[in-house]
């Protein structure tokens, strides 16, 4: 696989919970402006693994980190690093749509660019604009900002969850099983998005389902039981995998 | 000679129709308490019962303005400083609570809950009446407000864990630190609820009397000022009712009359909070 | 590999960890209220209440003679006088509670369950000291008329209800406070039982038990710690009531076994004499109130490790306080 310039970057990533490890040695690479799907059957680590990007499996108690994640050739474990300044770098979108219910449609958008200090509120507005279009939301909610996120769809929730994260413009989105919780058109609709989202961010996207992995990935990554198996472009790992255990999984048997 | 099927089955009738009479009994006082308070406590009730003090003793008329105020500004005063200690506890409680501090810290509220509120009395008495050297509203509020704080930490407490932990990560995952994912999304997803529990713990303290009878002592003239004795409504049904004139056993039942509605308000105020969010969704 | 440290190690994000310290600060700070003024409370009714520890000792709780004049303090009256109110209310209480939890949980129609539950549970919110009113303008003419003359034709011979009536009595005291810790009761209780898994019933009323028999056997053994540590809240509760008993129990500090006759708790105690109370008198009130505060405290930690064990949730039990 040719070696591209990567903005993401994991290297020996060891995460542990107590004693136990669920991420094992893994080190991947995800090229800017691509799609990387995270596949593999329930309990192999990947939504862990996805949590160590944006450093936010540490929170979980007796959870631990070994190893690297280079941002832009910054090593975000370095001992000196700010984790909340790297969480604004790094967007995430959870498999339960969770707006916050609390907030106005506008304020939920709006939410991650206070914490970056004060802007004009002309400068919030096209922001939240700008966000909401680019997780194809606007048309539909740009006559209710003020109105409250519950009274939306599933599917419309997590587009605001997705729009929630992308408004910082941060580098890398994270996606930990968008779909899972939604009906087939809400799905295809977050799977166009991804598509979409690509052409600003590096886009990572952890999924169960591997049909969706070969939608919409450029790239794809197979874990088992914690350790990564293999990793490559998608057409190519579908159709012809290197690993006997890829392709058992892709085939259907076992998962 | 019946079976003893049917013996088995009369009992489970006979039993279940005695847990409808617990049930009945039960509401027997209920109801008459609430119609004895209406019905001899309506008599009392006219204009000047609510902007007069007390008559002179023997006499009729008189009012109980100074106790109505009186409640209003001790139980304002207690929950100003027992609320934010209260809340603040409980949130801790939830966020931070769960090493050993918090396992003690939560033991200890609910066993100081169930503390008898004339101890509080004799406490504050010692704490703030005795170095003082009189009596004083404040003292009162101040006893007031240490019954409520286990109340209010633990309803607190209760709500801010039902927030979804998902609404917490979210926050953090936007790069929120900690303490605006606490106070900005968890705090304010629980505000409806943390709300209604104090206002159930400012109901409670409301109808208290044993705490005040050492600390704000009663006054029969109309006060504002907290640092000297004040009449609270339960103090004025307490003197009214165990002393010796017919006319102040009837002004008692119209006190209790009105005290019994504040707190009936604050608890209706209660469930509105509660019912409102939930059609919000 | 370049190590650019720009907005890592920034002056704004040294400021976003101060902000955390501080507000974890605050808060702690807050729920150190608790323990503070746990042992505040411990501290100061020791202190207060040392001049008669050091001058009566054990005789304190043992003696029957409360002499403000001769200066000698007993406070066995008291403390019997607690436990049998507390006692005589859970008798009248606790049967009636349960027989009410079990109706809202298990028989009654499920329109009925919230509005009725809501009424019990109201009977929390009344204050003490009008419950002292009822007491003395309703309860007792309706024991002197109606109750204890029947009450005292049948069983008058026993120690129980030998002596006069003359209203104020320790039975019109208990019975009120029975009124009053009902709602406690009822409403754990409920909670208890409305957490036993409906397979346990469900089970039961396969193998061929009547409705009755199952709640019987199956689903009260379930809950029988959470019913019990409802039945001890609620005389925790009952220790510690004070306006309603010092308003109908007639304050006399003498010891008698008879439930018509008047006697005496701690708190009705302290609340009747602690404002005229000076000196040793004080201190000797102030012995009570410790006394009284450990047993509540004891009885209330006891309740809530009932409690805690069997229903689901930290609160449970929170909301009936």
């Amino acid at each position: 696989m040719a070696e591209r310039r990567s903005r993401l970057r994991a290297e020996q990533l060891t995460a542990l919970y107590g004693g136990t490890a669920a991420v094992k040695d893994v080190t991947l690479a995800f090229p800017p402006n691509t799609v990387t799907a995270i596949i593999g059957p329930s309990g192999c680590g990947k939504s862990t693994f996805l949590r160590c990007l944006n450093r936010l499996h540490e929170l979980a108690p007796g959870a631990t980190v070994r190893g690297h994640v280079l941002l832009d050739g910054y090593d975000i474990y370095a001992p000196e690093a700010n984790a909340v300044a790297i969480r604004r770098r790094i967007g995430m979108v959870f498999q339960q749509p969770n707006p916050f219910p609390t907030m106005t449609i506008y304020r939920n958008v709006a939410a991650g660019l206070s914490v970056n200090g004060r802007a004009t509120r002309s400068e919030t507005d096209q922001a939240v604009e700008r966000a909401l279009r680019g997780a194809a939301l606007w048309d539909e909610v740009k006559d209710r900002l003020r109105a409250s996120p519950l009274a939306l769809s599933g599917g419309q929730q997590q587009r605001l969850c997705i729009a929630r994260a992308i408004a910082p413009r941060p580098d890398v989105v994270l996606l930990d099983e968008p779909t899972s919780a939604l009906d087939p058109l809400a799905t295809q609709s977050i799977e166009e998005l991804v598509q979409e989202l690509k052409r600003e961010f590096t886009v990572v996207i952890v999924t169960h389902n591997m049909q969706q992995a070969a939608r919409v990935s450029d790239f794809t990554a197979f874990f088992y039981l914690g350790e990564m198996v293999e990793h490559d472009e998608t057409a190519r790992m579908f159709t012809a995998p290197r690993e006997e255990r890829t392709e058992a999984y892709l085939t259907g048997r076992f998962g | 000679m019946i079976s003893l099927m049917t013996r088995r089955r009369l009992l489970s009738r006979v039993m279940t129709g005695a847990t409808v009479l617990c049930a009945v009994l039960a509401l027997l006082p209920l109801f008459a308490i609430f119609g004895d308070l209406v019905v001899r406590g309506a008599s009392s009730l006219n204009w000047d019962f609510f902007v007069k003090t007390p008559a002179a003793a023997g006499d009729t008329g008189g009012g109980v303005a100074n106790a109505i105020v009186g409640t209003l500004i001790i139980v304002g005063v207690g929950a100003g400083l027992g609320l934010p200690v209260g809340i603040g506890a409980g949130v801790y409680l939830a966020e931070y609570g769960n090493g050993r501090f918090g396992v003690l810290v939560r033991f200890l509220a609910d066993v100081l809950t169930g503390t008898p509120s004339v101890i509080v009395g004799v406490f504050v008495w010692m704490l703030v009446v005795r170095p003082m050297g009189h009596f004083s509203a404040l003292a009162g509020a101040i006893a007031l407000a240490i019954l409520m704080v286990p109340m209010v930490t633990r309803t607190t407490e209760e709500m801010v864990r039902l927030v979804p932990h998902s609404l917490r990560e979210a926050a953090l995952a936007l790069g929120f630190p900690r303490w605006r994912a606490t106070a900005q999304v968890m705090v304010r997803a629980a505000w409806p609820g943390i709300v209604t529990g104090g206002l159930v713990a400012v109901a409670r303290i409301a109808g208290e009397t044993a705490p005040l009878l050492f600390t704000a002592l009663g006054n029969l003239n109309f006060r504002t000022n907290v640092l000297q004795p004040m009449q609270t409504l339960s103090l004025q049904i307490y003197v009214f009712a165990t002393g010796p004139f017919e006319e102040w056993h009837r002004l008692a039942w119209g006190a209790a009359l009105v005290l019994m509605s504040i707190v009936l308000v604050f608890g209706l105020l209660a469930r509105f909070v509660t019912r409102t969010r939930f059609r919000d969704g | 590999m370049d190590r650019r440290s720009s907005d890592r190690t920034s002056p704004q994000s040294s400021r976003i960890g101060w902000g955390d310290a501080v507000f974890k600060a605050t808060l702690t700070a807050f729920a150190a209220v608790i323990p503070l003024l746990f042992l505040a409370l411990v501290g100061r009714l020791a202190v207060s209440a040392w001049p008669t520890i050091r001058a009566f000792g054990v005789r304190f709780l043992t003696s029957s003679t409360w002499d403000p004049v001769a200066n000698v303090y007993g406070a066995a009256p008291m403390i019997l006088g607690t436990l049998l109110s507390s006692l005589l209310a859970l008798v009248l209480a606790v049967p009636l509670a349960l027989g009410v939890a079990i109706y809202l949980t298990e028989f009654a129609p499920g329109w009925l369950r919230r509005p009725v539950g809501t009424l019990v549970e109201l009977l929390a919110a009344i204050p003490s000291v009008v419950y002292g009113l009822w007491g003395i303008f309703v309860l007792i003419p309706l024991l002197r008329a109606y109750v204890v003359p029947p009450l005292q034709a049948v069983l008058g011979w026993t120690p129980l209800f030998s002596g006069t009536f003359f209203g104020n009595s320790m039975l019109a005291a208990g019975m009120i406070l029975a009124i009053m810790i009902l709602p406690y009761i009822s409403s754990v209780s409920r909670e208890v039982l409305a957490a036993v898994p409906p397979s346990q019933r469900e089970a039961a009323l396969a193998l061929g038990a009547t409705r009755w028999e199952a709640v019987w056997s199956a689903v009260l053994p379930y809950g029988r710690a959470g019913v019990l540590g409802a039945i001890v809240l609620g005389l925790g509760r009952a220790l510690g009531e004070t306006m309603a008993v010092v308003m109908v129990i007639g304050n006399r500090h003498d010891l008698s076994a008879s439930l018509v006759e008047p006697g005496i708790t701690m708190a009705a105690v302290i609340a009747n004499e602690f404002n005229e109370a000076a000196g040793l008198q004080r201190a000797a009130l102030f012995e009570v109130g410790l006394v009284l505060f450990g047993v509540t405290v004891v009885v209330n930690a006891l309740a809530r490790l009932l409690v805690w064990r069997v229903a689901r949730g930290s609160a449970v039990g929170s909301r009936a306080i």
